[in-house]
């Protein structure tokens, strides 16, 4: 029985020529926020542009190719997320060569802490692969709520919406970034006022919403990077995305209003 | 704020008397029917007020909880304890906090049994509070992430109250569900309930489910059959843990649509037939539920089952009415598990309909009764409604109608098909306005939208209010 039988959002494009490859990692695990979102945003923003994705998806024991393009690790809730750990510490190397080519790696909240070196959650130390130079400690209160933000990336700033609901608390090292200025939310630690973290073309961050649909700017820069990994530098034409700006202003304004 | 007012514990009788001035200031005040302030105010000045009117039911407590289906169980519980001429006490009117139930049990002198639907994160401490005689375990399916936290948690805190329950507690549960198993089998008393029939298979895990892998061993559940969401035969190869034997076992289900559905059952009275005016398979768990639940309290046979082939569909669990010549079915769907539970249906129902056309209203808003964060909407599989091309019109409406919008169009519809008009009675309008050329209108709005729809319906004489409907 196939683990998966009602429908996914469907590009079914399996051939790759001016395209890029999709590794999703875990996606019957770490799906808590609706992670398949994100990965709809990515191959329809393709496809509308008459270009190719091919989306690999990585389970338990199942090695992961080091040979994709760009790499997605969802939310999971702890116990999935402590079995995912094992797993993927195991086996990471592909995934971290990738990384070191220049491939894009994208973490959403567990997958975010699992980037980083380690996940201490009030019950057991989740290790993580180190990929983002951070730690991450739960504390009993859960952060949660509404989220706007600063990005800038490729050096053009702009502003992010999304929701976070995480108990971990994320304090970044040297070797890394924050993604975002907070204007709203708790972000990694609710103390520094940063969101998420960078480094190079590895970017982790607490909001999902999911996080894509809502930032397409964020979308179609991770996808231009993906393809100049897979040497089809393409220049992206713009999409119509009405309803992509009037969710975004929907979430930015609800948001600043409740304050 | 009332609550954080500390105060020396009031006795009872008084405690009860400013509870019940305080609902019927609340009513001429028409502040919701005064469905909670009385219970608010009674807990905070007598704190164990709920213990102690719980203790004065001669005939027991009975708890019904799950994130799918508690409102319908509960219903058809009740209908059946007032054929069996019991004096009911209940929280109808929606409040399934700990204050509804309080409110509810102002008015425990009236009765000899109380039915009460809880909340799943209010459960634990109502279990501890009431000792019930009987508490049903419906299902847990992930819901309102941003208030319950992680299902797991749930499940744990469930877990712990089940075990501090006395073992005079019967401790009624789906079998079906793999989480809900683990919670309740270890209970001394306990009857289950669950769905045998093979032609139910949906053929394998939707999106985003839960409770998928073993609590005891970890290792991935296998399904034999899979109904609802998560629900279905399981076992684990590994500990060779499985589906418990089922006490109330659905051996054949029927559905017709949104019209009903036939239902046999072997039970442990014997087999039983039921024509259900409840449409979908959830609502066959729903009647399982209560079959068990009156077996458990030793109520005939016969007379349950004739009682809930009777009842109809609660407000916003797929009701019908007209509105200008438009068959307009609302079915409340506010996670994941649910909605797909609606479209099923609607499948099933517009495949009947010869004309076979859906026009769909969804009104998706995200205030704090239906969770803050909408990514729920992403595990919903509404490619089953594209994928069937009979898809004629979607209006989109609520405070986050383009947060849907977005997942539409993602989902490959093309954008100029999707109407979006924020304000309810304009999406509603529209919507209307689409359907009447040809089928039924199908209206999936989240539990505030749902409130705000049938106050738009009540302005316009169309149905009755909330706290009216029983
Ligand atoms: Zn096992």
């Amino acid at each position: 029985m196939s683990p998966t039988a009602a429908g996914s959002p469907t590009c079914a494009d399996t051939t790759i020529g001016a395209g890029i490859k999709i590794c999703h990692l875990y996606p019957q695990l770490m799906n808590i926020y609706a992670d398949r979102g994100n990965i709809a945003v990515l191959r329809h923003r393709m496809a509308e542009r008459g270009l190719k994705s091919e989306v690999v998806e990585i389970g338990l024991t199942t090695p992961i190719p080091d040979d994709c393009n760009l790499y997605y690790l969802g939310g999971g809730q702890d116990r999935d997320q402590l079995a995912v750990s094992e797993d993927l510490t195991a086996k990471a190397e592909p995934l971290l060569k990738a990384a070191a080519n220049g491939a894009v790696v994208l973490g959403v909240c567990g997958g975010y802490q699992l980037l980083g070196h380690s996940y201490t959650s009030t019950k057991e130390f989740i290790a993580g692969i180190g990929l983002l130079d951070l730690e991450t400690t739960a504390d009993t209160n859960r952060l949660v709520g509404d989220v706007v933000a600063e990005v800038t990336l490729n050096g053009k700033t702009q502003i992010v919406v999304g929701y976070e609901n995480h108990a971990g608390r994320t304090h970044l090292g040297p070797g890394c970034t924050p993604l975002a200025l907070l204007q709203q939310g708790h972000g990694n630690n609710s103390n520094d006022g940063g969101e998420g973290a960078v480094s190079g073309k590895v970017l982790g961050t607490y909001l999902h919403g999911p996080l894509l649909p809502k930032n397409p700017w964020l979308a179609d820069t991770l996808l231009a990077w993906a393809l100049e990994h897979a040497r089809n530098p393409v220049k992206l034409t713009p999409l119509n995305d009405q309803l992509e700006n009037a969710a975004h202003e929907v979430a930015k304004t609800r948001t600043r209003r409740k304050k | 704020m009332i609550t954080k007012i500390k105060l020396p514990a009031v006795p009872q009788g008084l405690a009860i008397g400013a509870a019940r001035s305080a609902n019927r200031l609340s009513q001429k005040l028409k502040r919701g029917g005064g469905t909670t302030i009385g219970g608010l105010v009674l807990n905070c000045l007598r704190p164990t007020a709920t213990s102690e009117m719980s203790k004065a039911i001669s005939d027991g407590i009975i708890l019904v909880s799950g994130t799918n289906g508690k409102t319908t169980t509960a219903r058809l519980i009740r209908a059946a304890l007032n054929a069996c001429d019991f004096r009911v006490v209940a929280n109808t009117a929606g409040s399934n906090l700990e204050r509804g139930v309080s409110n509810a049990l102002l008015d425990a002198d009236k009765a000899n049994i109380a039915l009460f639907e809880v909340d799943e994160a209010a459960l634990d401490g109502l279990m501890v509070k009431t000792k019930p005689r009987v508490v049903v375990l419906h299902n847990l399916f992930r819901d309102q992430l941003d208030r319950y936290g992680e299902l797991e948690l749930l499940v744990d805190r469930w877990h712990t109250a089940i075990a501090q329950l006395p073992t005079t507690t019967t401790v009624v549960y789906n079998a079906d569900d793999p989480g809900i198993t683990y919670i309740a089998s270890k209970h001394a008393q306990t009857l289950t309930y669950g769905v045998d029939d093979p032609r139910t298979d949906r053929g394998g895990l939707p999106h985003a489910s839960d409770s998928t892998h073993c609590r005891y061993c970890d290792t991935p559940l296998t399904y034999d059959m899979v109904t609802i969401a998560h629900l279905g035969r399981w076992s684990c190869n590994k500990c060779q843990r499985q589906r418990p034997k089922t006490d109330i076992t659905a051996t054949k289900v029927d559905l017709h649509g949104l019209a009903g559905q036939r239902l046999s059952a072997i039970t442990p009275q014997g087999p039983t037939e039921i024509s259900l005016r409840l449409p979908g398979l959830h609502n066959s768990y729903n009647a399982l539920a209560a079959i068990a639940c009156t077996s458990a309290l030793e109520l005939t046979l016969s007379d349950v089952s004739t009682t809930i082939a009777k009842r109809r569909a609660a407000f916003g669990r797929a009701e019908h009415i007209k509105v200008s010549n438009v068959r307009v079915t609302t079915l409340l769907a506010k996670n994941p598990a649910g909605a797909n539970e609606n479209i099923h249906t609607i499948l099933l129902d517009s495949n009947l309909d010869l004309k076979g056309h859906i026009h769909l209203l969804l009104l998706l808003n995200n205030r704090t009764a239906d969770g803050r964060d909408v990514s729920w909407i992403w595990d919903v599989d509404y490619e089953l409604l594209l994928n069937c091309n009979r898809l004629t019109s979607l209006t989109i409406g609520g405070d986050r109608a383009y947060d849907m919008a977005l997942r539409f169009r993602y989902a490959g519809l093309d954008t100029s098909r999707i109407k979006v008009l924020m304000p309810i009675p304009a999406a509603f309008d529209a919507a209307i306005n689409s359907a009447n050329t040809h089928g039924g209108l199908y209206v999936l709005p989240t539990y505030t939208a749902l409130l705000e729809l049938q106050e738009l319906l009540t302005k316009r004489g169309l149905t009755t209010a909330f706290w009216e409907d029983t």
